[in-house]
């Protein structure tokens, strides 16, 4: 049987977090293992992160809107925002950032789009109608036994 | 942010008294820190058993905290839960900081 649902909020730091939180607690209601969890919560607040940061550059917060489908399989979240495209309008590679240098010169960020890549199974981005539509899908792994 | 400072063995240990280290609360973090570690000992243990969660915002204003310290100084991280310590692990900023399962652990390497 698959689950959906859905919610949207104001692209600023703090409804962002609302929404995460909420979208966290619905899967956690689930039953999904806490690791899976914490992954999803990983990968989509750094792409909701994302979009806070760059969609809606010097203008009133738009919105974003999140959907969840959660299938025994498979758990796909699609956000949706009206901001401009990404750049190229196509997914960044998101390489690992090279932590091998002097103290001083650590990385403080551009970690985002590596940690997407690295936490979902599949990811997908397209332009329609103005919309950015971003969808990460997760693999499910068998709930917990406790 | 609510961050509490106290000192052991010769070392400050600074309390994170939050469940998230997030993009809306990184900026304040990484001004308390700066705050609460202006002056006094070479070595700094921050404590993040009460961190439920952190994303790569929160990641960077470590990072920034460790780097505002100065020369000869440093950061050690103790208590990170499982979900902080993935993030340290995927962006490879676990071979940079010294990570301790818990505060006393971070605090007795102190001594050796």
């Amino acid at each position: 049987m698959a689950e959906t649902f859905a919610c949207s909020f104001a692209a600023t730091e703090l409804d962002a977090r609302s929404g995460i939180s909420l979208v966290v607690e619905r899967l956690r209601n689930f039953n999904l293992p806490k690791e899976q969890v914490d992954d999803v919560q990983i990968a989509l607040s750094e792409a909701i992160n994302n979009v806070v940061e760059h969609a809606y550059p010097g203008q009133t917060a738009g919105n974003v809107s999140i959907r969840c489908n959660l299938s025994p399989q498979e758990l796909c979240i699609r956000i949706c925002d009206a901001g401009p495209p990404l750049p190229d309008g196509k997914l960044p590679e998101g390489h690992p950032r090279d932590v091998n240098g002097p103290i001083e010169s650590l990385p403080e960020g551009g970690f985002g789009w590596f940690l997407i890549r690295s936490l979902t199974n599949q990811l997908h981005y397209e332009r329609h109608n103005g919309s950015n539509l971003l969808s990460l899908c997760f693999e499910i792994s068998p709930p917990d036994k406790t | 942010m609510s961050l509490t400072s106290t000192k052991a063995d010769g070392a400050q240990i600074v309390t994170v008294n939050a469940a998230r280290i997030d993009a809306a609360m990184a900026i304040q973090f990484k001004e308390d820190m700066r705050s609460e570690t202006e002056s006094g000992p070479d070595r700094v243990i921050l404590d993040l058993s009460s961190v439920q969660f952190i994303d790569s915002s929160g990641l960077g204003a470590i990072v920034a905290a460790m780097k505002q310290l100065g020369g000869g100084r440093r950061l050690d991280l103790a208590g990170p839960t499982p979900m902080v310590e993935k993030v340290f692990r995927l962006t490879r900023m676990d071979t940079i900081f010294n990570l301790y399962g818990s505060l006393n652990e971070a605090v007795s390497a102190n001594n050796t």
